[in-house]
């Protein structure tokens, strides 16, 4: 026993540095995305204003899935007592970190929306509620008892407030596991993610329904939660994937191997498959049912002005990453992954621009300095914060339970 | 001449037996095969086994039933009795979607298993080919090809080194049809 017990030299205290060039893209990209907001909102074309806040909308949710999914991925890696992302789970952690901020953004987002009727006009306006009003819709007035305001955001407020506390708390435990050592910590951690997860689980649907279906509150899916959960998965381990691979490209994390970045492919190819089979469980039954009100919504998408960026969505989400990852070298390439993964990213957003803008500006859509601007300042916040809590703790959690067997990774 | 056709070294510790292999190896003896309890991490790229084909039966069962689920929808939906259902044509892409991904996925699951119960000899009714009994108990064992390396003596004493607890001279291949 004991002849080839390896001997390594890792660091286990080596801390990313977060300063130079990624510090100031973060911030240049962050001033451009407020100056194109502003320019967006200050323009005084109604149109205009309301396509930033359709923007805004998509790219606060977007943020906060991809934090959100940080802090889901933290409590899945508990709950199935993983080995294999034991030494990477500071990354997730520290988007889960984040999530407070861009929940806090998203709720100011939806609420400066709502009062300015720039968002969610469809069922919160002048008369909708009144029978005499000529505005006056009686399927709002059914749905009225759920789609208020004051409900609206108080669920808005809940749903985040309860998954920032859980992902701070997860973060934090970890934090106190390097001081302390012991199993305290990670036993506390397994009972509060498996709480989590429950939790988790049944209010993102619902999430999801508040957030962007009632963007269109005649039209309902129940299919739409999990499809938005599916994109919010994929595009988080995306993010996950991206840092790791610029981290070990910058000399960080050098035991990161291709075994780590494989089961990151494999969660990667796998939630895209996911992701398809939803979104067609979803395009299928309202295919085939032909009801009106459901097609709806997928009349407005097939619209010239939307269509081939419907198909294009599908290509990206789906077909690339069938065939690119499909193959096992593939998904251990850390260039492969990295193509891969930001692809995804883009098209996520181009997932979720299908779903904001045919329910907000329709026909008024575009591409220009608000869309790329927005993206680009959120890509900014998201880099600055994330990167900045990366930062402050050390990139190993040294007294995690499983951190041998992750460092000796191998599948 | 022995009638010695392979040389097991049995080892209690699988620690012992990668041992084992790397003196074997720094001695230029092929080593035949590795029979342990359990599967270990690395020991296929240190035996320079290849990687399994296994995939490629996967992927061909699966092209198999895809294209037989298709067939199957396309020949009763279409050809043989179309049918108006809700008024879409008979060739409606979109329905056929889910049929023919589960026929793909059955196949490609059911055929893996075929191939690999097929490739082990481990069929029901089939006598399993095992050349050392306690391999699925409590022992790793390495088997030398006693044909292709003469030197036994040196083979005996680089196991017994490495802390094989017992080294065996067997004059069948497999011991389970005995």
């Amino acid at each position: 026993m004991g002849t080839h017990s390896h001997h390594h030299d890792y660091n286990f205290n080596e801390r990313y540095e977060f300063a130079g060039k990624a510090k100031m893209f973060s911030i240049i990209a962050v001033v451009l995305g407020v100056a194109a907001v502003a320019f967006g909102l200050l323009s005084g074309d109604h149109v205009t204003v309301e396509r930033t806040y359709a923007n805004l909308l998509l790219m606060g949710y977007y943020f906060t899935c991809v934090c959100a999914a940080g802090a889901f991925f933290v409590a899945l890696q508990y709950v199935t007592q993983s080995a294999w992302s034991a030494g990477l789970v500071r990354i997730p952690q520290a988007m889960a970190s984040t999530l407070p901020i861009a929940a806090l953004l998203l709720v100011v987002i939806v609420g400066l929306g709502l009062s300015t009727h720039n968002l969610y006009h469809h069922w919160h306006g002048e008369g909708l509620l009144d029978h005499n009003s000529p505005n006056y819709d009686p399927i709002i007035e059914g749905k009225s008892a759920y789609l208020n305001v004051p409900f609206f955001l108080s669920r808005q407020v809940i749903f985040l407030g309860i998954y920032s506390i859980f992902a701070v708390i997860l973060a934090k435990l970890s934090y106190k596991e390097d001081l302390e050592g012991g199993l305290t910590s990670y036993k506390k951690s397994f009972k509060l993610s498996a709480i989590f997860l429950v939790i988790f689980g049944f209010t993102t649907p619902i999430w999801a329904f508040d957030t962007i279906m009632s963007l269109e509150a005649h039209w309902f899916s129940t299919m739409f939660g999990w499809y938005n959960f599916a994109a919010m998965w994929v595009s988080g381990i995306c993010c996950i994937t991206i840092i790791v691979v610029v981290l070990k490209k910058a000399g960080y994390m050098n035991w990161v191997n291709e075994n780590h970045l494989h089961d990151l492919g494999k969660l990667m190819f796998g939630f895209s498959i996911f992701w398809t089979y939803v979104w067609f469980a979803q395009f299928m039954l309202i295919w085939y049912s032909n009801i009106p009100e459901e097609t709806v919504y997928f009349y407005k998408r097939w619209e010239p002005e939307y269509k081939p960026w419907f198909w294009l969505s599908i290509i990206i989400n789906f077909v690339s990453p069938l065939l690119i990852l499909v193959d096992r070298d593939a998904k251990r390439k850390q260039n492969v992954m990295l193509f891969v993964a930001i692809l995804l990213l883009a098209g996520h957003w181009l997932d979720y621009y299908i779903m904001v803008m045919p329910g907000t500006v329709a026909e008024h859509r575009g591409f220009g300095i608000i869309e790329i601007g927005t993206a680009l300042g959120f890509l900014g916040l998201f880099i600055f914060l994330v990167m900045s809590k990366l930062s402050k703790q050390a990139l190993v959690p040294k007294n995690h339970p499983f951190l041998d067997e992750s460092l000796h990774h191998q599948i | 001449m022995s009638n010695t056709k392979y040389i097991l070294g049995s080892f209690a510790d699988p620690d012992d037996m990668m041992h084992g292999i790397d003196k074997l190896q720094a001695n230029n003896i092929s080593i035949y095969d590795c029979f342990t309890p359990m599967p270990i991490h690395g020991i296929e790229a240190k035996l320079g086994v290849r990687p399994s084909r296994l995939p490629i039966a996967a992927f061909c069962f699966g092209a198999l039933g895809t294209t037989l689920g298709f067939s199957l929808l396309y020949y009763t939906m279409v050809y043989d009795w179309p049918m108006n259902i809700g008024g879409k044509p008979s060739f409606a892409m979109p329905n056929f979607v889910p049929v023919t991904f589960e026929v793909t996925i059955l196949l490609c699951a059911l055929g893996m298993v075929a191939t690999f119960f097929f490739r082990n000899h481990l069929f029901p009714g089939r006598t399993p080919r095992v050349m050392d009994l306690r391999a699925t108990d409590d022992r790793f064992i390495l088997a030398v090809d006693a044909k292709e390396n003469t030197d036994h003596a040196l083979i005996d004493s680089l196991l017994k080194e490495a802390g094989a607890v017992e080294v065996k001279y067997n004059d069948r291949k497999y011991v389970s049809y005995e």
